[in-house]
């Protein structure tokens, strides 16, 4: 079962490389803070399975503050970052 | 899935060449990952990217500390980076002029001559060459030498608070002068909630609020035994805190003024005071009697993690809070 | 037996998580693209984390999954209301045909 663990933690990998082109797409702010997400949820996946591969049991408390903080940055995000502006509607997609 | 002993958390050198190419393939993705979002934490012309960046690099660090077999640096790397590091920055975004959001063009792209890049390439492969030429450096060995007398089962909270405790003590006072320095500064900023409904964001907090507050007390009750201690304890603790000051949670009148002082203060007099207090026995600073080491290791451990809580909140929040400001009594309270 | 419902939860939670990145790659808009996210955070994750208490030793390591798993789970479904609800108020309209 190692292996597989392991080769499911590889594939997972290659899963967030390939989501990092759309942060550097965006193209708003939105669709970056999405990939972002999507890579929260995937390192928690991903620290799981490499718990999976050593049985090192430290992993799960890591995943399980990287699932705790998962809304962190989101929620800083919409209340700091991106305050809501009516008028302003500069922000349609443009390639 | 059965626990392994610590050391053989990655097999390496098994000889089955299967295992060595799925190693190999996980440190090249996860390296080629870094080198990009790195790449555009420094370089990307729009700040927002950058910051989005650097967040998820954080992630990545704590991936590769747990690929480095070191799970407790993994530990804090994730509570801090994936919590605090991240929110801080994307508050600061918020208080900048303009739409961070936006490209800006006006930034020249850097060029590097080509025979500098060149040398820099040669230079910087020689060094890594020698650097796996090297023998592994590490303490590892006198600190297992070392453990029976800490008083404390786990290693690296050891190092932190019995064997290199001056360090800790320095660490914990620089980011006290760090929040006196931003005191210095100015008021708290909260007071610019963003007017967007979110029904859902204070039913969020309530349910977590009080498992961070488990958590923390479980990672310092972890720093005993394993991975843990005071600074991803503290890390968690200052998330909790600030995640309901974001769902419209004050700073209580009644903790504003000397309430606050002391907590920030609290894990450096900890520290000073046990420190004191040992040299009357043993006449040296910081060198705990065996019989009452893990005695004194909890106090400061603790202490501390609740002092580094408060601090980081207290950046976060962004200068002095004023007792003047309107109260909410519950601590996680509506949203405004 | 069990290794083979646990490697089976596994496979079809990275095929999950493999569409949610399909499809924030591939999507039209910001609202779209976090159809495709949720998946991952109910459904992949909560395969994977299947797939792992199966093979877990004791129900402590196994509530510590599920406590992970509904974490996710909640925080992905307030993150996603707060996405879509700042990215309308930014005035960014849904992709239509």
């Amino acid at each position: 079962m190692t292996a597989f663990y392991l080769g499911s933690a590889v594939f997972l990998l290659a899963n967030v490389a390939i989501a990092l082109l759309r942060v550097l797409r965006g193209p708003t702010a939105a669709d970056r803070m999405l990939s972002g997400e999507l890579m929260g949820t995937t390192a928690v996946a991903l620290l799981l399975l490499l718990y999976g591969a050593t049985g090192v049991e430290a992993l799960l408390d890591v995943a399980l503050v990287f699932a705790l903080l998962a809304a962190m940055a989101v929620i800083t995000f919409v209340r700091r970052t991106w305050p809501e502006d009516p008028a302003a509607d500069s922000e349609k997609e443009d390639p | 899935m059965r626990a392994l002993p610590s050391h053989t958390v990655f097999d390496r050198g098994s000889g089955d060449p299967a295992m060595t190419l799925l190693h190999t393939a996980f440190d090249a993705l996860l390296l080629l990952s870094m080198i990009v979002l790195a790449w555009q934490g420094v370089h990307a012309r729009n700040m927002f990217r950058a910051v989005v960046s650097f967040m998820m690099f954080g992630l990545l660090t704590a991936v590769a500390w747990v690929r480095l077999e070191a799970p407790d640096i993994a530990l804090a790397e994730a509570a801090l980076g994936a919590g605090l590091t991240g929110a801080l920055l994307l508050a600061t975004l918020g208080r900048l002029e303009g739409d961070v959001s936006i490209e800006r063009a006006s930034r020249r792209a850097v060029r590097i001559p080509l025979p500098w890049a060149a040398l820099g390439l040669v230079g910087a492969t020689s060094l890594l060459a020698v650097a796996l030429a090297l023998p592994a450096p590490g303490l590892g060995g006198r600190v297992q030498e070392a453990m029976p007398a800490a008083g404390i089962d786990a290693p690296v909270t050891a190092v932190l608070l019995n064997f290199r405790s001056w360090d800790t003590l320095l660490e914990i006072a620089v980011m006290l002068l760090a929040v006196i320095a931003l005191w210095s500064l100015g008021r708290d900023v909260l007071a610019s909630p963003s007017r967007l409904p979110a029904p859902a964001l204070p039913a969020l907090v309530r349910l977590l609020f009080p498992l961070f507050i488990l958590s923390t007390f479980y990672l310092l009750w972890r720093g005993g035994y394993g991975p843990g201690g005071a600074f991803p304890a503290g890390a968690l603790l200052a998330a909790g805190l600030v995640l309901a000051l974001l769902a419209g949670a004050r700073v209580p009148k009644r903790v504003t003024g000397a309430p606050l002082r002391w907590a920030l203060a609290a894990g450096l007099l900890a520290f000073l005071v046990v420190a004191l207090a040992v040299m009357a026995e043993s006449g040296v600073f910081f060198a705990y009697p065996e019989d009452y080491a893990p005695l004194l290791i909890a106090v400061v451990e603790i202490a501390a993690g609740l002092s580094i809580g408060v601090m980081l909140t207290a950046l976060f929040l962004g200068g002095e809070p004023v007792s003047g400001d309107p109260v909410g009594g519950d601590p996680v309270g509506g949203d405004r | 037996m069990t290794d083979a419902i646990a490697l089976f939860l596994i496979l079809l939670g990275l095929l999950f998580f493999f569409s949610g990145t399909v499809g924030l790659l591939r999507f039209p808009d910001a609202f779209t693209r976090l159809h495709a996210l949720s998946k991952a955070d109910t459904l992949a994750l909560g395969l994977v984390c299947a797939g792992l208490a199966l093979q877990a030793d004791d129900g402590l390591l196994r509530a510590k999954l599920l406590l992970i798993w509904l974490l996710v789970l909640i925080s992905g479904a307030t993150c996603s209301s707060l996405i879509a609800r700042a990215a309308l108020a930014h005035g960014i309209r849904p992709w239509q045909r």
